[in-house]
């Protein structure tokens, strides 16, 4: 990248060669973007598998592969797209390109515990694609690895296993990492009232990361030592318990899926004002309601297992605790439509992702609610209702406030503009293959086609081909929506400082940043969003 | 056309449309009022945004009024669920076992089947037992799933309303066949049900023989072809009299031939000589279902799946 400025920007590589300069940055902004890298490969690779597997289940029987590859796929899709794509997803990418900049700091708290935490997330992520490779084959367990199936399959289930325990140190770091920063790193005057949103999103995230990981992390190695060892936790015949699995897994898989939607409803806080040139109204319920979801979170993990033989009174509370979650979202997506009201709308493609999140998240809400209620959930529970609500929520929600976010931070980043009219267009393609594929998933569980179905009974054929076809579609836009961003990357316009006219810090310095971020650590005087 | 197949039906279904109906007035709503500002408070027909001052009325309204919409989901949701976990007095009990890759019926008089036959309109309690890993009985018709826990004694319950046949399918994820785990459950008129149920004879055919029926009724046919196909486990067909290389428990490789001993050993101690290229741990020990006349019976059926070809 070129310099006209007077400083340098971050790019350069100040006389170091280039891989050399990169892999061993401890710039906030060069690791966000090595996670950007590294994070779009492998959701790419996640793409592929759900592809083959929606071209797998276009007809009843064969169409593509065996059913043993079958239950490898989604296996692997499972856990790239999880522990790969969205739980690592918006706060490594965008919490590291941007918190420091939100925050008027020079970087995080700990510059080198961050790189380290990105050589933690290669190294697991290769492990985990290596079961492709080496072994007895890929793990064939579904991503939540249930017992006593995980511990008896003779597939690679151990290096996944032990791959998810790697990501989760990758993820417990940068946890710690975000909440040091937040804590102590706020420029003169930022008072906790006077953060971003997206930083207070990133702020309840990290104390989940932190405090519920390491029990998902002990589960894990509880099965690679039933296996290697033959230690009997989970396995019956050995004298173990798989329900005490299903609880340890969830009682972190649930706070989990807090981690994944937190981040992108935190950016999507950021976009809202900013395009409706309005302050965010409801600013201290929606920096609440992240606390409140955080906290709740924690209580609601009984929720998966509604029909596993938990006891009568357990499965009420966590029905009842499982309605009261759903009300900091609702609050949310109100506060957020009341700051559009009596705005001045900007309909540019990050605002379009922003909305095209509070549709689809509406959906996945809405039908979570459905599966929270103690009647629907034993008719659909395991169907593939649950399979199109999660997609609603994680590719939805999180997948697309991801998309929003890069469409928001990309002249930030790059210093360039990509082509609005086009990135427009991808939006729709995406956003329709979207409904297209997934729609018809919440339609085939309401019939009764339970979920990992390599196979499936003629009545469920019609539903499965619409579906498969949205895959395309799906793919189509999300390749257009590629091509986009490469080539403003490549050769965009230049882009100015504040394209948006955003009022919080990430945008009063340069586009992209210099190393150091501000010249001058600014003084804050007031909330962020106070648009005039 | 409103009976529903059991009687769980309508208040599963009752909580459903309740949710659903509150669920779309809000997606509706919400859906409309963002194309509606978009429009309105478009940047050129309105350039000049207005301030709007928070508003702690408005919050504590949309705070509570979402906290009552749910809770009266949940009430739905409870009321529909509650009488799946109370089994009426006199319910017909039948142990339902679900093992990699199929399911078995057996009644209390010893009655033994692959598909659930029961009469309407009575009730009818499942007691869920598996012997190697999680499973999950599913009837959608019924509405009811339980899932089918190692070690565990769970239940489920229902009473047909409908006559005809329904799928039972597996809906917990239990290995490669975890697709091909379905039944149905058949629902009949009381008399013919006791007909049935009186007769010894079981499902299976008499044609076959005995050694077959046992295969059958233990669910091996599942993993362990007949025709020389790999399935889970090695085919029965030129299995007996061969050689096998097997690993035994503490890891040596070696060559048995498959006699009456080898194919006893591997019925009741199956992990302690695996066949080369099939793994550990799939099977179970079947010690406590087949007894060693049956044993025999299969040796003979193995004898004569090699005569045949
Ligand atoms: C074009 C994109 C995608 C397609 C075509 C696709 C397709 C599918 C299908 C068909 C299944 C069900 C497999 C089965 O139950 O038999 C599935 C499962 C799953 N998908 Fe996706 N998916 C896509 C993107 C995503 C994304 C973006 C995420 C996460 C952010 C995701 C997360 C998951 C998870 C966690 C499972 C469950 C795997 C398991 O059952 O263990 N998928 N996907
Ligand atoms: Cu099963």
């Amino acid at each position: 990248m070129t310099n006209t400025q007077k400083h340098t920007d971050f790019y350069d590589n100040e006389g170091k060669p280039a891989w050399k300069a990169w892999l061993t940055t401890t710039d906030h902004k060069r690791i966000g973007l090595l996670y950007f890298y590294s994070l779009t490969v492998f959701f790419l690779v996640g793409v592929l598998l759900g592809l083959m597997m929606r071209f797998e289940l276009i007809s009843p029987g064969k169409d593509l592969v065996e059913a043993q590859t079958y239950n490898g796929l989604f296996t692997l899709h499972g856990v790239i797209m999880i522990f790969l794509f969205v739980i690592p997803g918006i706060p490594a990418v965008f919490g590291n390109l941007t918190l420091p900049l939100l925050l008027g700091a020079r970087d995080v708290a700990f510059p080198k515990l961050n790189l380290l935490s990105w050589y933690l997330y290669i190294g697991g992520a290769i492990l985990a694609l290596s079961t492709l490779l080496v072994g007895d084959g890929p793990p064939d367990t579904g991503w939540t690895f249930y017992a006593p199936y995980s511990v008896k399959t003779g597939t690679n289930v151990s290096m996944a296993v032990l791959s998810a325990f790697i990501l989760g140190f990758s993820s417990i770091l940068t946890g710690l990492n975000f909440l040091t920063t937040i804590h102590r790193m706020r420029c003169p005057g930022m008072t906790w009232f006077r953060m971003p949103l997206f930083a207070w999103a990133l702020y309840a995230t990290s104390w989940i990361q932190l405090l519920a990981t390491p029990v998902v992390g002990i589960t894990l190695l509880m099965i690679v030592v039933e296996r290697w060892l033959g230690i009997g936790l989970f396995d019956p015949v050995l004298g173990g318990d798989p329900v005490l699995y299903q609880h340890l897994f969830w009682i972190y898989s649930h706070p989990a899926v807090y981690i994944m939607i937190l981040p992108g409803m935190g950016v999507i806080s950021e976009i809202i004002p900013t395009f409706s040139r309005r302050r965010i109204f409801g600013y201290k319920a929606i920096a609440y309601a992240s606390l409140a979801i955080a906290f709740i979170g924690y209580f609601v993990w009984g929720h998966h297992m509604f029909t596993a033989g938990m006891s009568g009174p357990a499965r009420i509370i966590f029905s009842v605790l499982t309605f009261l979650v759903a009300i900091p979202s609702a609050i949310k997506v109100f506060n957020w439509l009341a700051t559009m009201y009596n705005g001045s709308i900007d309909l540019k493609p990050p605002m379009l992702y922003a909305l095209g999140f509070i549709f689809l998240f509406l959906i996945g809400g809405l039908s979570g609610l459905v599966v929270g209620a103690l009647a629907t959930d034993v008719h659909l529970h395991d169907t593939y209702f649950v399979v199109g609500h999660f997609h609603y929520v994680m590719f939805g929600g999180t997948g697309f406030a991801f998309f929003a976010a890069l469409h928001y931070w990309f002249p930030k980043i790059f210093g360039r503009m990509y082509n609005i009219k086009h990135a427009t267009r991808a939006f729709w393609l995406l956003f329709t293959g979207f409904n297209v594929l997934y729609f018809p998933m919440l339609v085939l569980g309401i019939m009764g086609m339970p979920r990992r179905y390599y196979d499936y009974l003629p009545q469920f054929q019609i539903p499965n081909v619409i579906s498969t076809v949205g895959s395309w579609i799906t793919v189509a836009g999300l390749i257009y929506m590629i091509v986009v961003i490469v080539k403003g990357i490549r050769n965009g316009e230049k882009a100015a400082a504040n394209p948006w006219n955003g009022l919080t810090l990430d945008w009063q310095t340069d586009s992209p940043p210099t190393k150091e971020n501000f010249d001058v650590i600014p003084t804050v005087t007031e909330r962020p969003y106070e648009y005039k | 056309m409103n009976t529903g197949a059991s009687t769980f039906t309508q208040g599963v279904d009752t909580a459903f449309i309740v949710i659903l109906s509150i669920s779309v007035l809000f997606l509706v709503g919400i859906t409309t009022a963002m194309i509606w500002f978009v429009i309105k408070y478009n940047r050129k027909r309105n350039p000049k945004p207005k301030d709007v001052k928070d508003n702690t009325r408005l919050e504590v309204i949309w705070t509570v009024i979402p906290t009552l919409l749910v809770l009266v989901m949940f009430y739905f949701g409870w009321i529909g669920y509650k009488p799946m976990r109370n089994v009426p007095n006199g319910a017909i009990e039948v142990k339902a076992t679900g093992r990699m890759w199929s399911w078995q019926f057996d009644y209390q008089n010893g009655k033994q089947s692959n598909i659930l036959v029961v009469p309407l309109g009575k009730p009818v309690k499942l007691n869920l037992y598996s012997p190697d890993v999680l499973h999950s009985l599913y009837i959608p018709a019924f509405r009811i799933k339980e899932d089918v826990v190692p070690g565990l004694n769970n239940y489920m319950w229902f009473q047909a309303e409908r006559e005809g046949e329904f799928d039972i399918l597996c809906a917990e994820y239990c290995g490669v066949q975890h697709s091909y785990m379905l039944s149905k459950v058949k629902i009949v008129p009381e008399e013919e049900f006791l007909t049935w149920f009186n007769t010894t004879e079981t499902v299976l055919d008499t044609l076959e023989s005995v050694g077959l029926q046992v295969l059958k009724k233990n669910g091996c046919v599942a993993c362990h072809s007949q025709d020389g196909s790999k399935i889970v486990g090695p085919t029965f067909k030129g299995l007996f009299g061969s050689q096998r290389k097997v690993t035994d428990l503490q890891g040596n490789v070696k060559t048995v031939t498959a006699d009456e001993l080898y194919v006893e050993r591997s019925i009741y101690e199956p992990n302690a000589e695996v066949v080369e290229g099939y793994n550990k741990n799939l099977m179970v020990s079947y010690k406590e279902q087949i007894s060693p006349d049956e044993i025999k019976e299969i040796v003979n059926y193995l004898k004569s799946l090699n005569e045949k070809k």
